[in-house]
């Protein structure tokens, strides 16, 4: 008794948390990423293809069994045991190992690709070698480092994948959300714009695009060399041109309204779907505190204003002023911009002004008129257009928020922040789904009458830091515009009182204390 | 300014103040030894499992109290002296109250069995059981062994909880299967085989004799009302729970197994009202038992008593029951009354329904008689609290309440519906005799 440690703090000491199969399957798994680092030290690989698909499958493969060796036993529901017990799922010693390890490893892909073994005017060295014969064979070219990236992404989203569908393995709706994510990743996101570049030739060549990636995500979709490259394409690129532009004004639009944003942010989106399948085991670090709520509505909505501005700009510095070469010149887009922001403005503030909270009213006014103004101030007195230079705000957002933001601190700090730190705070296509899933959308979380316990498990879990249970335990629905309608708040749930529907829009927010099981008239009262 | 003091910071206590907020600008005073801040008190097995830390369980930000003008006190209240209006606490601090709330929740309920004081031997409703808990029980090293004394809500999450830990659980159950002096036998028999499948092993039909320690004071072992001996660390004494309400043995508030309270949640005593676990009906209300120690009646005495605090004298009356539940991974809820083979009257028939593969499964209560739907169990599949309380209000027969199950379902999207094979079930029932 004597030689045991006892802890007396609260949070005590959890049995042994993997198991024979699961050490092997993790030394496997870091074989792979060894014959990687290898690779980055430029130790030469005979057989670069072999080495390639053995490490491929050894990562891949080793956290497939890893996630087996997890859950396959074990029976149907939740498995958050000993979640803040382990070091790397609570912020502890290997978390932040995996962290500067994970930002490291994006600092050199952003700013230093030469050291990953880039050499844009010769062969190939290093890790970025190493992927050449798989790069070769899918596109024809050698590899880059984003090429590298999206290997490795992907290969994260389809093995964690697996992981998650084996944990979820009771909740159909987790299974097909995840299945969902893993095809968008690999079809859309990586082996068709690979193959899309096989047909590009001295004549024909269009821009990578991943169709899927929409703008304002997308934040460079509509920069000259793309939009140039589209319509030199012919009718091929100007498809994909239309295809972006009606991905944003009609699609994104109409599925939002049927299903939430759901439909893009757990369901298609790359970054979603990392952090859905590599990111899932840190979900609860999420900052749930109010303070959290209102940094964030601030700091995603001005990136929103940032990216409108930057692209705006950008497109505005390489349209013509000729309007009788073309009918579209920068004045007419101005305008246009200029339109469309005052109709979504307005449109807000007559239909939905009470939905409105005093701080999300003060941003929306104060924006749009200084947007509206710097127009103004462009048109009648000749001042650069937003004050910036289009390449300074191009570049500057591309570096803050594209690489900064976006990888840095989105994926680097999973261990640390949580794993929707980019989708919450920094997302712009976010920002206009959430904006609209908050005013005019069928989507909410029902809460099931008076079952509500507060246990705190569906806060907890929510990896967006809402704090749900303030909602469900007054007998509120959920309708919040950062919602990704993952649905782990319903699945944890141990008194079955979240559902995730798509209802109509009467009555789609009961701010009235609902709580059933009281009497009729006392509810009256409550709710005076 | 009226200066309403509340005993107790769980959920009817929590409650109660926050209406009165929402209602008046009355002084509110919130006295807990418990804890400083409100917790969910069916949380706390999360924590010992590490899903949650101790904050997450604390549903309000340290902020919500000053900013409701709660003033939150951490003491413990030793006598209230009624005529005076005066509680005093066990530093000898005094307080003056002019209206008092009584919101003491519970205490574990035990049998006087011989050896309960001996080190390892503890309940689990506290934030400090749940701190012992950690003490005695880390791992598997220092506790590889407990026994539950107890088939009910508390012993099933005490085993889930210790399982986590890879400690051997016995259970020692009174009944021949799981909760059945709640639930129909059909029913406890498949939680039984379920909570078994996780690797507790359940002892049925068997009482706890004794507790035997070790020279240090430890426990070492119990003995069953079998005789046999069954060595353990730990013994888990979840044989239900009791009003926590010893502190006013000298007082002049009136009580026999709790606070007894009118419908107006009123004591004896003028400006004295008893909320939550602690109070029991004068009157029965319904179906239900005199003291309920439930989440959800707690918080409908709490929203009740601040009506009638701030002025609107308020009757307290609970709509249908229902209740829930987790037993491992087996969600429970229940809506309308189901009855135990104790409690269940000649007209009252039950429709068992299982799926093939186990789970889910559910019972439906209807009188033969009149067709009239009682109530119903569902384990594995959630439902809507809302039209189960409606069918209940208008009085639906079973017919109409089967045909529809459809529209009360609440599972998730993609979840396999079942409510064909149920009708077809309910069909083809044999008469009930």
């Amino acid at each position: 008794m004597s030689t045991v440690q006892r802890n007396m703090a609260l949070t005590g000491e959890p049995p042994k948390t993997i198991n024979t199969q699961q050490k092997i399957a993790s030394f496997i798994g870091l074989l792979g990423v060894m014959v990687l680092i290898l690779a980055l030290f430029n130790l030469q690989f005979p057989h670069k293809t072999l080495w390639l698909t053995l490490s491929l499958i050894a990562i891949g493969g080793g956290t497939v069994w890893f996630a087996i060796a997890e859950y396959a036993n074990t029976p149907s529901g939740i498995k958050n045991n000993g979640v803040y017990f382990k070091s790397l799922t609570s912020r502890g010693f290997w978390a932040w190992i995996l962290g500067i390890a994970l930002t490291l490893f994006y600092v050199v892909l952003y700013w230093f690709p030469q050291y990953l073994g880039l050499n844009e005017n010769g062969e190939n060295s290093g890790m970025v070698a190493l992927f050449d014969p798989l790069s070769k064979f899918l596109n024809g070219g050698p590899a880059s480092q984003w090429f590298l990236y999206g290997t490795l992404y992907t290969l994260a989203i389809l093995a964690f994948g697996i992981k998650f569908i084996l944990k979820y393995k009771h909740n159909k709706y987790e299974k097909l959300r995840t299945y969902s994510v893993m095809f968008f990743q690999l079809g859309f996101a990586f082996l068709i714009p690979e193959l899309m570049a096989r047909l590009n030739s001295d004549t024909f060549s269009l821009p990578y695009y991943d169709l899927k990636n929409i703008w304002p995500l997308n934040y460079y979709n509509f920069e000259q060399y793309r939009v140039d490259a589209f319509i030199s394409a012919g009718d091929i690129g100007l498809a994909l041109l239309i295809f972006g532009i009606v991905s944003i004004f009609i699609i994104t639009p109409i599925l939002t309204f049927k299903y939430g944003k759901r439909w893009y942010c757990s369901w298609v989106c790359g970054c979603g779907g990392l952090a859905e399948t590599a990111g899932d085991p840190f979900r609860h670090l999420s900052d749930k505190r109010q303070i959290a709520w209102k940094i964030e509505r601030w700091v995603v909505h001005s990136v929103l204003v940032f990216v409108v501005l930057m692209t705006t700009a950008v497109i505005h510095s390489y349209l013509g002023d000729d309007s009788s070469k073309y009918w579209l010149t920068n004045d007419v887009f101005l305008i246009a911009v200029a339109i469309i922001l005052t109709l979504v403005f307005v449109a807000t503030f007559i239909f939905k002004r009470e939905e409105l909270q005093k701080d999300a009213k003060l941003g929306a006014i104060g924006y749009f008129v200084i947007i509206i103004a710097l127009i103004a101030l462009h048109f009648f007195s000749g001042v650069q257009l937003f004050l910036f230079n289009a390449e300074i705000l191009r570049q500057s957002y591309g570096f803050f928020i594209g690489a900064l933001f976006s990888g840095v601190i989105g994926v680097g700090f999973y261990p640390i922040f949580g794993n929707r730190v980019w989708c919450r705070f920094g997302c712009p296509m976010a920002a206009i789904l959430g904006f609209q899933q908050r005013l005019f959308s069928k989507f909410r979380i029902t809460t099931n009458g008076g079952q509500c316990i507060s246990c705190g498990n569906c806060s907890t879990y929510c990896e967006m830091g809402i704090d749900v249970r303030a909602y469900a335990q007054k007998g509120e629905n959920i309708v919040r515009s950062s919602c990704v309608g993952c649905g782990i708040c319903a699945a944890v749930c141990p008194r079955g009182v979240l559902k995730l529907e798509n209802g109509p829009l009467k009555n789609r927010i009961n701010s009235n204390e609902i709580l059933l099981g009281n009497d009729v008239d006392l509810l009256n009262y409550v709710n005076k | 300014m009226e200066h309403i003091v509340i005993i107790g910071n769980g959920i009817a206590g929590i409650t109660a103040a926050r209406h009165i907020r929402k209602l008046s600008n009355k002084k509110i005073t919130i006295i807990s030894a418990e804890t400083d801040y409100f917790f969910s008190r069916t949380a706390l097995m999360y924590v010992y499992m590490g899903h949650m830390r101790w904050r997450d369980i604390e549903p309000y930000e340290s902020w919500f109290w000053e900013k409701n003008r709660l003033n939150l006190i951490n003491a413990y209240v030793e006598t209230v002296d009624t005529d005076s209006k005066t509680l005093r606490f066990k530093n000898n601090e005094t307080l003056v109250y002019d209206k008092l709330i009584i919101a003491t929740g519970s205490v574990t309920n035990t049998f006087g069995w011989e050896g309960l004081e001996l080190n390892g031997v503890q309940g689990l409703i506290s934030k400090q059981d749940l701190e012992k808990l950690e003490k005695n029980a880390p791992n598997n090293k220092v506790c590889p062994r407990a026994v539950i004394v107890g088939g009910g809500l508390i012993g099933v999450e005490m085993a889930e909880m210790l399982r986590t830990r890879n400690i051997e659980v016995t259970m020692l159950i009174r009944e021949p299967a799981f909760w059945t002096n709640v639930l129909p036998i059909n029913d406890g028999k498949l939680l039984s085989q379920h909570i078994v499948s996780h690797g507790v092993n359940l002892q049925h039909n068997t009482q706890l004799d004794k507790i035997v320690g070790d020279n240090h004071g430890n426990v070492k072992s119990v003995i069953t009302n079998n005789g046999d001996e069954i060595p353990c660390n730990v013994v888990g004494i979840t044989t239900g729970v009791k009003p926590n309400i010893s502190f006013l043995k000298s007082s002049k508030i009136e009580t026999d197994r709790g606070i007894l309270v009118n419908r107006n949640l009123e004591t004896n005593i003028k400006d004295v009202y008893a909320i939550g676990d602690c109070a029991q009906q004068r009157e029965p209300i319904g179906l239900r038992p005199p003291v309920e120690a439930v989440w959800y009646t707690g918080r409908m005495m709490g929203e009740t008593v601040a009506q009638t605090i701030c002025g609107n004298t308020l009757e307290y009356k609970p709509g249908n029951w229902f209740n829930s539940a987790k037993f491992f991974d087996i969600e429970y809820q229940t809506y309308g009354w189901v009855f135990s083979a104790e409690r269940r009257e000649n007209f009252e028939a039950q429709f068992h329904w299982k799926c093939d593969s186990g789970l889910p499964f559910l019972t439906v209560s209807y009188n033969k008689n009149t067709n009239a739907f009682l109530g119903i169990n569902t384990f594995g599949i959630r439902m809507k609290h809302e039209v189960f309380d409606a069918w209940l209000n208008e009085k639906r027969n079973v017919d109409y309440v089967i045909k529809n199950l459809k529209q009360a379902n609440f599972d998730p999207e993609f979840f396999k519906n079942y409510e064909k094979e149920i009708q077809a079930a309910f069909a083809n029932q044999p008469v009930i005799v």
